[in-house]
């Protein structure tokens, strides 16, 4: 993540201050962000205008000239950049070339599918990573060390977009243990929507038969996305482990006679937590970009299969649109694990 | 001399503590992909482009590995992908290297106002997941593998800018830098002599744990249809063919076991490389992650 800029920070808790600070690199980044996303669809090559409309559209004169206006696109480029923030503020990300709708509304849509994929698969990951890790690291240079090393090497190597065909195929039309693509059965309606997030809404509905199906079609998706980060957070555990088993308190701890679990709980994970912390930021980008090429094998109406369907169609908007959505998303996740560290870590704040 | 002496003679010069298992097992896997990738259009039995055999044959027959659904050979369009792929990754990682290589050490060693200009353009590109970053640029250039490679470079430079920097940063005020600068060494000469081999180490490793990397973007972006175009032979085009025949197993199965095999290969290498050359992380302090958490290896920035 950023550097803290030299920046002085106002008087008061240096907490407050180091939560303006990040907060100051946060709203630079999206701007950043925004500069970004302006510049990849003003930079492509030949007719960004037939790019953003399509070939039937573009030539309407008409379509096209609206379409000038509204982009500023007569307008030196600054002011184009200023017209495109103000659309941006508006909820405008310009209109699919797939869907035909505005990218707004299918991402709208598109977003809670993708949250509750990679909600569970950032626990199962962090549960599965932490407790390799952990076990690696109690066993330094043993042979479960090594499988262990093995086994996270392995889980950064899979082509999750493989896997993701593999397991749909062993499991759905091979061995039949696992529901069809999608989020739910044809048959079982949506449970009324309140997160978006298909198992929370249907136990707040009280529905435990869209619960259970529901969490039967997340399975698939959530194991095939966490095994890269299962491998990512596995080898970080590991060390951050280590880092703390060799600490005075740790020692302190065993020599007072404190049971083995008692001590892996309360001292050594207790300790290991802060850096495990930061890699769940990365974690989670990893996740993010996992959606993209997993979630179209499964038909899963997140982010992922919006991104693949415009990317395979080259619908620009719709593009564009998953690539500014992903990208502040991932600068709020890196935004609240820099607040939660300043919070839980009192010498952060004073970096 | 004879062959046996000659490898009694190689063999000699390697320590003990280089020869694991997983060093051993990644190199032969990789080296082998290699010379499948140099030499595939000679050995291989049909053209990987040609529809001249019956469509959707199960591996076994005529077609080792079966055919695809518009009649190509599955094995020959196998082995001639390791040709497109591997050393398009091997490009990517070099071109990213150098590039993050020379401005990090710009940033690190002039400080001040280019050290920042430099290091917001870093945060700029970190501020996407990679994946999503590449998909972004790689649709708006246009889908080509050149423009894919193009996008993979663009992604992965700043980690390397990172790690240099921190690294210059810390060589910077070492007393034999120091020293040689006292003696009137020129910035440049300090900067080419003194700093740069010293931190050849840590960016190799991080190199090597990179062409895996790059070739599951290669072939990730591939598989959206940015990368490689019909009719070439792309491991990750391959697979996202195979999801139009879904019952013919076999169209996707042996490109997916290929990229397994081949990133596992240079992960194993890359990670055994980490062990040898980088004497403050013995495996005990061995920093996970590398590769994907270039922040972390950044160090300095927390």
């Amino acid at each position: 993540m950023a550097a803290p800029t030299k920046r002085r920070y106002p008087a008061g808790s240096p907490l407050a201050g180091y939560l303006l600070r990040r907060l100051g690199t946060s709203v630079l980044l999206l701007l950043g962000v925004t500069l970004v996303t302006f510049i990849l669809t003003n930079m492509v090559p030949g007719d960004p205008i037939a790019a953003a409309l399509g070939e039937g559209a573009s030539q309407n004169p008409v379509t096209v000239a609206a379409y000038v206006e509204r982009h500023g696109l007569d307008q030196p480029l600054p002011v184009q950049y200023l017209t495109y923030l103000t659309n941006l503020v508006q909820g405008d990300l310009g209109t699919s070339l797939t869907t035909g709708r505005p990218v707004t509304e299918d991402l709208a849509t598109a977003i809670p599918a993708s949250f509750e994929v990679a909600i569970w698969s950032i626990i199962v990951s962090l549960c599965v990573g932490t407790a390799l890790g952990t076990i690696a690291a109690y066993r330094r240079g043993q042979v479960s060390d090594q499988v262990v090393r093995v086994v996270s090497l392995i889980g950064l190597s899979v082509p999750t977009f493989w896997m993701a065909l593999v397991s749909f195929h062993v499991f759905f039309l091979q061995l039949r243990i696992a529901p069809g693509s999608g989020r739910l059965s044809p048959m079982l309606t949506p449970p009324p929507t309140v997160t978006g997030m298909y198992t929370i809404d249907a136990l707040l509905d009280g529905d435990l038969e869209v619960f259970a199906d529901a969490a039967a079609h997340l399975v698939l998706p959530v194991l095939v996305l966490s095994l890269f980060t299962i491998g990512l957070l596995t080898r970080f555990v590991r060390t951050a482990v280590l880092e703390v088993l060799s600490a005075d308190y740790v020692r302190a701890a065993r020599a007072k006679g404190l049971s083995g679990p008692r001590v892996v709980f309360d001292y050594v994970l207790r300790g290991a937590s802060l850096p495990i912390l930061t890699i769940v930021g990365v974690a989670f980008g990893a996740l993010l970009s996992g959606t993209v090429l997993v979630e179209a094998v499964f038909a899963w109406p997140g982010l992922g299969t919006y991104a693949y369907n415009s990317a395979t169609a080259l619908d620009l908007p719709g593009v564009m649109g998953v690539g500014l959505v992903v990208g502040v998303i991932y600068l709020v996740i890196n935004f609240a694990v820099d607040l939660l560290y300043g919070v839980l870590d009192p010498r952060v704040r004073l970096a | 001399m004879k062959p046996r002496r000659l490898r009694r003679a190689v063999f000699a010069r390697i320590p003990r503590a280089w020869l694991t298992p997983l060093a051993i097992i990644g190199l032969v896997v990789a080296l082998a992909w290699i010379v499948v990738a140099f030499t595939a259009s000679s050995f291989i039995p049909f053209s990987p482009t040609e529809q001249s055999l019956p469509r959707l044959q199960p591996p076994g027959g005529e077609a080792l590995l079966g055919t695809d659904g518009l009649g190509r050979d599955v094995f020959s369009r196998l082995m001639a992908g390791a040709g497109v792929t591997i050393p398009l990754a091997l490009l990517l990682v070099a071109v990213s290297t150098l590039v993050g290589v020379i401005v990090g050490a710009i940033a690190g060693f002039f400080g001040r106002w280019v050290d920042e200009a430099l290091m917001r353009v870093t945060d700029l590109v970190m501020a996407f997941p990679t994946v999503i970053l590449a998909m972004v640029i790689a649709a708006s250039l246009g889908p080509s593998l050149f423009n894919a490679v193009i996008a993979g470079i663009v992604v992965s430079w700043p980690q390397y800018a990172r790690v240099t920097r921190s690294l210059v940063l810390s060589l910077r005020t070492q007393n034999y830098v120091v020293a040689g600068r006292l003696l009137g060494y020129s910035p440049l000469r300090s900067l080419l002599r003194d700093i740069l081999p010293n931190i050849a180490g840590p960016v190799l490793v991080l190199a090597a744990l990179d062409i895996g990397t790059a070739i599951l973007l290669l072939s990730g972006l591939s598989f959206l249809g940015l990368g490689a175009q019909p009719p070439t032979a792309e491991w990750g085009s391959m697979i996202s063919e195979a999801m139009r025949n879904f019952d013919s197993w076999w169209i996707g199965v042996f490109p997916g076991l290929a990229i397994l095999t081949v990133v596992m290969a240079f992960n194993f290498l890359g990670d055994s490389l980490r062990d040898i050359l980088d004497p403050t992380s013995q495996t005990e302090r061995e920093s996970a992650g590398v590769a994907h958490a270039p922040a972390q290896a950044a160090g300095s920035d927390r």
